[in-house]
């Protein structure tokens, strides 16, 4: 990277970071001037404590958990979410990405599906698989399934004709091709959607908790939102926005990894 | 290397209603280089993927040691016209394919694909993917990669037309030198008849399409084993080319007419 380059970064990061601090201070002299009503609104300086309160408190303060506790809740269910839906959605990208009787058949299923909003799901899944993690998972799942899916579906059918003809002509079987032909031009297709998929699952994990549940970071803000604590609502978001940041650098380092050949 | 000569009868290629080919024959016996020229679109390209197998004909028949082609020809080794490699493996990976999809175990497929990469010039570049290559080192690649297997029937199709004059004469000598190595029967596209005739022992000329047939079949005599660069400085080889392009000339001269007429 030439020196140019890298000033032209500190340039960027330099703004970034000034823009965050006139949002926020904007904020906060409206809160104190009453332009904003506190009320629903809250304001930086009180709930920027809060955040710093239930971060370095690592004992039981919400319903008997400390932030961390409710943080490890919502990614493992974030996780659980993407997990499945990846792998059930590659394997059935793939399989009718590969069949094209068996695509047609289901194509008006997947179609219907697919429009459905399927956060009306929510309540469903805390009926049949109760408030605990599961129905997040199944949240989340729902939700990934169907974007990593299309994505692998394409990636099968659109490779290009040359490149698996001249695999044939090398001598491919039909395994050999699937393995060094379909799968990787499948995966550059999911890993173009792995930013959506993995914020869908944090989605379905978010609303499932703030819908029904006993824990989680969805479950923290629904309870502040209950006791009209919008300091509680607005710091329960911003630990989500530090979550999201996180989870956004490994999934670029994931994704730089992955497709070095491009 | 028995079993390797190619037979196109009565062949006709139909895409939807247009006739690219209409009842074409020849045979290329067994060990033969011969050059396939003809005017753009005439399906120099349409023979190749029959003969491979990768395309059907609507009638006529197309052989390959005797044997009916119907499938995926496994005794073929295909330089495709466009570019074909794998893009998310690298060099060498590329290369190894091959021999790895044949069964070969993996560190002896290695040794293979690099003495080959070097051969074809790209010493150096084998953990390169080919997003990083150049035109020509991709070409370069795609020739090894089709090489390495050193099958009986090679079919390329205009393999050398993305490379500088330089490195084009060095691939053009390791081909003829492989090939006489090798003794493999060779289906060559080109639209440069200087290389067809340097390179081949016959070249087949193509008339224009739609209904293209074959207009004119040269045999080069020019003696063996030959310099690329010197065989073009050989007596006969003046007079082959003149007469080749006063037939290549026309068809040229009618498919631009055609094309033109048609826009
Ligand atoms: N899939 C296809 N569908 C319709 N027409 C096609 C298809 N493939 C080829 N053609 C037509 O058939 C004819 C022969 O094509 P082919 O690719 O064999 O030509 P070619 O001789 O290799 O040409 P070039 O020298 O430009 O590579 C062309 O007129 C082309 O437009
Ligand atoms: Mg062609």
């Amino acid at each position: 990277m030439s020196a140019p380059k890298l000033r032209h970064r500190g340039a960027i990061l330099a703004l970034q970071i000034g823009i965050l601090a006139a949002i926020l201070m904007t904020w906060e002299t409206a809160a104190r001037v009453r332009v904003l009503d506190p009320f629903f609104f809250s304001q930086p300086s009180l709930f920027l404590a809060r955040a710093f309160t239930w971060l370095t408190n690592s004992g039981p303060l919400l319903g008997g958990r400390s932030i961390y506790e409710h943080l490890l809740v919502t990614l493992v269910e974030t996780a659980g979410g993407f997990g499945l839906g990846v792998a059930f959605g590659v394997a059935a990208g793939f399989l009718l990405g590969r069949s094209e009787f068996w695509s047609r058949v289901f194509n008006p299923y997947i179609q219907v599906l697919n429009a459905l909003p399927r956060l009306v799901l929510a309540p469903i899944f805390v009926l049949i698989l109760g408030i605990d993690e599961r129905s997040k998972v199944a949240l989340g799942f729902t939700l990934v399934f169907f974007i990593v899916f299309f994505n692998a579906f394409r990636g099968v059918r659109e490779v290009d004709r040359h490149i698996v003809n001249n695999a044939r002509l090398l001598g491919a079987n039909e395994r050999q091709l699937a393995w060094h032909v379909l799968l990787p031009s499948a995966m550059t297709w999911i890993l173009s959607s792995l930013h959506t998929s993995v914020g869908f699952a944090l989605v379905g994990a978010i609303v499932g908790e703030y819908m029904a549940a006993a824990k989680g970071l969805g479950w923290v803000i629904s309870q502040a939102q209950g006791n009209f604590d919008s300091a509680g609502v607005f710091a329960g978001m911003t630990i989500l926005c530090g979550a999201v940041i996180v989870i956004e650098l490994f999934v670029n380092a994931a994704e730089r990894r992955l497709v070095r050949w491009k | 290397m028995a079993h390797a000569s190619i037979v196109l009868e009565n062949v006709t290629v139909d895409f939807g209603g247009y006739h690219a080919l209409q009842n074409l024959s020849f045979g290329v016996p067994e060990g033969q280089f011969a050059a396939i020229v003809g005017p753009t679109g005439c399906g120099k390209t349409s023979v190749l993927n029959m003969v491979a197998g990768l395309a059907k004909a609507a009638s006529g028949q197309v052989r390959c040691g005797g044997r009916l082609v119907d499938s995926v020809q496994c005794s073929a080794a295909y330089m495709f016209q466009q570019d074909a490699l794998l893009p998310w493996k690298t060099v060498l990976e590329n290369v190894l394919l091959g021999p790895l999809l044949r069964g070969a175990a993996r560190r002896d497929a290695e040794t293979l694909a690099r003495h080959w990469i070097a051969r074809v010039g790209l010493k150096g570049l084998e953990a390169r993917y080919p997003a990083q290559l150049s035109g020509g080192q991709r070409k370069r690649v795609a020739m090894a990669q089709a090489l390495i297997c050193g099958l009986p029937v090679l079919l390329l199709d205009e393999p050398f037309s993305a490379l500088d004059a330089q490195t084009r004469v060095l691939m053009e000598e390791e081909l003829l030198t492989l090939w006489q190595e090798q003794g493999a029967t060779v289906l060559f596209v080109t639209h440069d008849l200087e290389e067809a005739i340097s390179l081949a022992d016959r070249v087949l000329i193509f008339s224009a399409g739609p209904g293209s047939r074959l207009k004119a079949d040269y045999r080069v005599d020019l003696p063996r084993p030959r310099n690329v660069v010197e065989a073009r400085f050989i007596p006969g080889f003046m007079d082959l080319y003149r007469r080749i392009w006063a037939d290549l000339k026309e068809e040229v001269l009618a498919s631009h007419e055609r094309s033109k007429a048609s826009a």
